[in-house]
């Protein structure tokens, strides 16, 4: 189950996607998942699929692994489907017992299916091509600005880049936890809800003192090291524009262009 | 024979980028009673294999045979196996999770549906046996040190009188002392109840102490399999899989090399002193 989450889940390839500035892959992700919204025509979406499918090509990962995060929205997609079909009003196409369906639902749902479909892979792509850590700085130095506002972005972005850190090895932990369990005859299996819940006491306890033990070591480390927060800290590889990224925002801004035409030549 | 294993392989993360291949096409047979050890260096899969041995893990191919019994056969019991087949963990003090001792070290035989009298009984002779008296059956397991915490552990497996006992490296970071403690008394259990032990542990000098047969794994395969006198015999081709034999071979080696008519078939610190006394002897220097 866990395993089909690919979001957050970096893969290491060579390729002009993954050596892009992490702020540009930020930005051109939100520029793309906020067009998504805009289009409302068939010309708009074959605009968009060919934008994605050249980055997707561009970034060198198997498709498999795009799509793998699809599995977890499709119930989610199935019901959107169905409400968008039947509760759309126009006119209609075909009628079943009280229920019909109209040519706008039609439209209305595939619409929709494709948004949510190119919203996960859109955002599956970026996180398969940049690792958390630089995701997170370029998040902090992309929202640098608002320091002056007196929002702790280092710290923020800090506490992200240690919680993502975290998620793989509290999940190793909590396999290996539940394996020696196991080795003493714990079951996790079988039961009713409360002795399901009751058998967790042997997996959550060392989980959380095991958890608390790292995090105190870690802020020791941190501490021994000299970290005292964000001020005067400068990075060992600070994040710097190169000729791709300002190629990268030429193309997204082609791309805007392109998508806002089709949609106003091409209303439906 | 207790335990067979047949081309077993494994590979972790298994149709991702990551995909490591971690045991590769392994077959092995451990008859009952016998004092195993493995060795390997870092990351050779010896935890891996082991995992396998009571069904924690299942292998990507291959077979496994617990008393003749295919493990892998729809509606064997995972849950009775994993109590014949006891294993201790690298690090199992992280599994400790009960209010006191006493209660953690119950957890294991309270599993397997004893009568409480019993399981009690059980858990105090495990603890007597790790060496934790009544004192420490009422503390907190997040009081105790890290040594105690690895007794309480293992404690909590033997509890449960596995018929194979699997320890994974069990004296890491133990003082000498508690190390021989712990050691011997799983060789007399070993002897006693005709138990069958598997030894993980990087400590040559352990190995060669303890146990009857050493196989050593090499980046998840098996590289020798045999008596410890034979395995060290190879302690060139151990040394470059980044392993080495007993200090006593060395030293043994070395006096024959400089011409001692010295046995250097000799593993274990007694049989060395035998050995040199015994040419000392024959040359009659004393
Ligand atoms: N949970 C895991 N996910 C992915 N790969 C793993 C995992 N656990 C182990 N491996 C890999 O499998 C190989 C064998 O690991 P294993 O833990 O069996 O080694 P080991 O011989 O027990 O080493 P050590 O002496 O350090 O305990 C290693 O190369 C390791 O990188
Ligand atoms: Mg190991």
């Amino acid at each position: 189950m866990l395993k089909d989450i690919t979001l957050g889940q970096y893969y290491p390839r060579d390729s002009v996607i993954h050596r892009l500035d992490p702020r540009t892959k930020l930005v051109g992700t939100l520029v793309f998942l906020l067009s998504l919204f805009l289009f409302r025509s068939f010309a708009c979406c074959l605009v968009a699929t060919l934008f994605l499918g050249a980055v997707i090509r561009a970034s060198k990962v198997p498709f498999g692994f795009m799509v793998r995060g699809l599995r977890s929205i499709m119930v989610l997609l199935a019901i959107t489907m169905f409400f968008n079909l039947l509760l759309t009003p126009g006119i209609p196409v075909l009628r079943i017992w009280k229920l019909t369906v109209t040519r706008e639902g039609i439209l209305q749902a595939l619409f929709m299916a494709i948004r949510l479909i190119y919203l996960i892979i859109g955002s599956t792509v970026m996180t398969l091509t940049t690792t958390p850590n630089h995701l997170t700085d370029g998040m902090e130095k992309g929202l640098a600005p608002l320091n002056r506002l007196h929002v702790p972005v280092h710290e923020v972005s800090m506490m992200m880049s240690i919680a993502l850190r975290f998620i793989p090895i509290l999940m190793e932990e909590t396999d290996k936890i539940m394996k020696a369990q196991m080795a003493r005859g714990a079951d996790f299996e079988s039961g009713g809800l409360i002795k399901k819940a009751k058998n967790l006491v042997p997996l959550l306890v060392p989980l959380f003192v095991s958890a608390f033990r790292r995090a105190n070591d870690l802020a020791l480390a941190m501490e021994a090291r000299g970290y005292r927060g964000g001020q005067g800290r400068t990075k060992m590889k600070p994040l710097i524009y190169q000729k791709r990224d300002y190629g990268a925002y030429l193309i997204l801004a082609g791309y805007l262009v392109c998508i806002c035409a089709a949609g106003i030549l091409s209303p439906l | 024979m207790s335990i067979k294993i047949e081309h077993v392989s494994y590979s972790y993360g298994q149709g991702t980028a990551y995909e490591k291949k971690a045991l590769d096409d392994i077959s092995l047979e451990i008859p009952q009673g016998q004092f195993v050890g493995i060795i390997g260096h870092t990351g050779s899969g010896k935890s891996t294999l082991i995992q396998h041995l009571n069904g924690l893990m299942r292998a990507s191919s291959g077979k496994i045979y617990f008393h003749g019994e295919d493990i892998y056969r729809e509606g064997y019991d995972m849950r009775a196996l994993r109590s014949k087949v006891g294993l201790v963990f690298q690090y199992p003090e992280h599994q400790l999770f009960e209010v006191d001792v006493f209660s953690d070290v119950c957890f294991g035989p309270r599993n397997l549906g004893l009568p409480p009298e019993e399981v009690e009984a059980r858990a105090r002779e495990a603890l007597d046996q790790v060496g934790l008296g009544e004192p420490y059956y009422k503390k907190s397991p997040f009081e105790l040190s890290g040594g105690q915490k690895r007794r309480a552990a293992i404690a909590g497996i033997l509890a449960m009188h596995p018929e194979v006992l699997i320890l994974d490296e069990p004296t890491a970071g133990l003082d000498p002392r508690g190390r021989d403690e712990i050691l011997d008394q799983v060789a007399a259990l070993q002897k006693e109840r005709g138990m069958t032990v598997l030894l993980v542990s990087h400590s040559m000098e352990d190995v060669a102490r303890y146990v009857e047969r050493i196989v050593v794994m090499d980046d998840g395969r098996i590289r020798f399999d045999g008596t410890p006198k034979k395995v060290f015999a190879h302690y060139r081709e151990l040394e470059e899989i980044g392993l080495g034999a007993p200090q006593t071979v060395y030293v043994l080696r070395g006096l024959a090399e400089k011409g001692f008519p010295v046995n250097t078939e000799a593993t274990t610190v007694e049989e060395a002193r035998d050995a040199i006394l015994e040419a000392l002897g024959r040359r009659n220097v004393c």
